[in-house]
């Protein structure tokens, strides 16, 4: 075998729990690490599998409705070759009281290698993590983090810097990053927020003000109500789901207010640069935060974050457990 | 052990051999293993060109997700970040594939898995440019540049002008082995 090229960074961590405790060199490996596991994906008439984490147990543990990252970390980890398990939640024994770290005591007592965890209590994968030998990712810790969205949406700012400079090592330091909507609620905008901000990226977060945290700014980045403000300058136009489940609060006045202020659409957009790009974590709200037309338009990036993100699923399982 | 002429002399040699025993050129791809076999490939297949005027497929191969040693821990974190790229159909195909050393035969080994998972090729063959020995499996290449014994604590280099700006071959044999 031929030794490693050159003397590349070590991976060292046991569990992927926020990006607010990666370094811009960790996360910069795990986005090097992607690209191969997305050439994987796109084999044609091939095998769409390599054989990295074959029979190695990857539970996925879901406590909130989810489709898209609970298939995205499923398909992942066949990707990998790997076993995988689906806890689901509505029929299992948390709802007769047992609590995580018993549930986590059975799942690693059937040898469990990575436990994939979704919950609505902030800091939960971070407990588990301390007290347990599986590698634990998390997918969505209450309004704390969500770090693999984190890193597919750098991942695919990154990719389309990298192709508009025609330049394969072109990294998005300097990229101006606009995160429109429900700032409070949302551990996409947190992992965004550490992630872009430590690669370099300067971010901008807009919303009513109802909808953001008063000390959003410590987290690096600016802060504004005004949309055309905040889009005046932006390479990439980041729409949030506005969170009607948690609209029985009341954040704001209505939804038709909310349309007119800060939903993106042509209109809007007349006031983006012409090359911005448009993303979403979906699943979307169709015309309350995004229109139609924007979503399905040509400067949408939207599919393609849903592709990068198996792959990026696939780098950072494999950098888990191959490390 | 090797110079920029001696290379060279011996890709024209392997391309030679290539097309004596390959009668239909447009079913041969030559799939270099990065990172060094890809311009080895790219090289074989000027040769050709010059030879014959036709045009041989050129692949590249990372073989890097199909390595064996990964579990063992040995090479923690380093799946590297080559990427597999090719644009055509290995069905049906002769497959060079084409390496600068041959040692262990293990990435041999995994550039088989990985080809056979794009689909199955008529024959798969190998060339390489330096033979350095120590196999750990039962691999032999079917062109060969360059054989040379070595030990385990020697270190073989191949530099190449793509990459490392020069055309060498190094052999630096150990001070153990001197004495």
């Amino acid at each position: 075998m031929t030794p490693a090229e050159t003397s590349s960074p070590v991976w060292t961590r046991k569990d992927l729990i926020g990006l607010e405790d990666l370094s811009r060199q960790e996360i910069e490996m795990i986005l090097d690490t992607a690209p191969q596991f997305v050439a994987v994906s796109k084999r044609g008439s091939g095998i769409k599998k390599v054989p990295l984490l074959q029979g190695r147990l990857i539970v996925n543990w879901f406590f909130e409705p989810s489709t898209r990252t609970r298939t995205s970390f499923e398909l992942a980890a066949k990707r990998l070759s790997a076993d995988t398990l689906t806890m689901n939640v509505q029929a299992s024994s948390s709802k007769k009281g047992e609590t995580l770290h018993d549930t986590l005591d059975n799942i690693e007592a059937m040898h469990s290698d990575v436990v994939v965890i979704r919950h609505s209590f902030a800091g939960s994968a971070h407990i588990l993590a301390e007290r347990h030998d599986s590698h634990i990712i998390n997918a969505g810790d209450g309004a704390h983090e969500h770090p693999t969205q984190g890193l597919l949406d750098a991942f695919t700012i990154r990719d389309h810097v990298r192709k508009q400079k025609n330049d394969p090592e072109a990294t998005i330091d300097g990229v101006r990053v606009a995160i429109i909507g429900d700032i409070s609620h949302s551990r996409v905008a947190r992992s965004n927020i550490w992630g872009l901000t430590k690669l370099g990226a300067s971010v901008v977060v807009c919303g009513p003000s109802t909808l953001m945290p008063q000390d959003i700014a410590r987290m690096g980045c600016e802060v504004t109500t005004n949309l055309r403000e905040a889009i005046k300058d932006a390479d990439v136009v980041y729409a949030l789901r506005i969170q009607l489940e948690r609209q029985a609060k009341c954040l704001f006045p209505s939804i038709r207010e909310y349309i007119r202020l800060y939903r993106i659409d042509n209109e809007s957009l007349k006031h983006a640069p012409e090359h911005a790009l448009i993303m979403h974590p979906g699943p979307i709200n169709r015309d309350l935060e995004l229109a139609t037309d924007v979503a399905d338009g040509p400067r949408s990036v939207i599919l393609e974050q849903v592709s990068n993100g198996v792959a990026v699923r696939m780098a950072v399982m494999h950098l888990l457990v191959n490390s | 052990m090797l110079d920029a002429e001696a290379m060279d002399t011996a890709l024209v040699r392997l391309a030679q051999e290539i097309v004596a025993n390959n009668e239909d050129l447009h079913a041969v791809a030559l799939m270099g293993i990065l990172k060094r076999g890809r311009p080895l490939a790219d090289r074989l297949a000027a040769h050709i060109d010059n030879m014959t005027g036709q045009r041989v497929r050129v692949g590249s191969l990372a073989t890097t997700l199909y390595r064996d040693d990964l579990r063992s821990g040995k090479n923690v974190g380093s799946v590297g970040t080559h990427v597999t790229h090719f644009d055509f159909d290995v069905e049906g195909l002769t497959v060079v594939l084409v390496d600068d050393v041959l040692s262990t035969g293990r990435t041999i080994r995994a550039a088989l898995d990985e080809i056979i998972d794009y689909g199955r090729p008529k024959k798969i063959q190998l060339a390489c440019l330096v033979d350095r020995g120590l196999r750990e499996l039962p691999i032999q290449a079917d062109y060969l540049g360059w054989s040379i014994s070595t030990k385990y604590e020697d270190h073989v280099q191949v530099k190449l002008k793509e990459i490392d700006g020069e055309d060498v071959v190094l052999l630096e044999r150990s001070a153990e082995a001197d004495s």
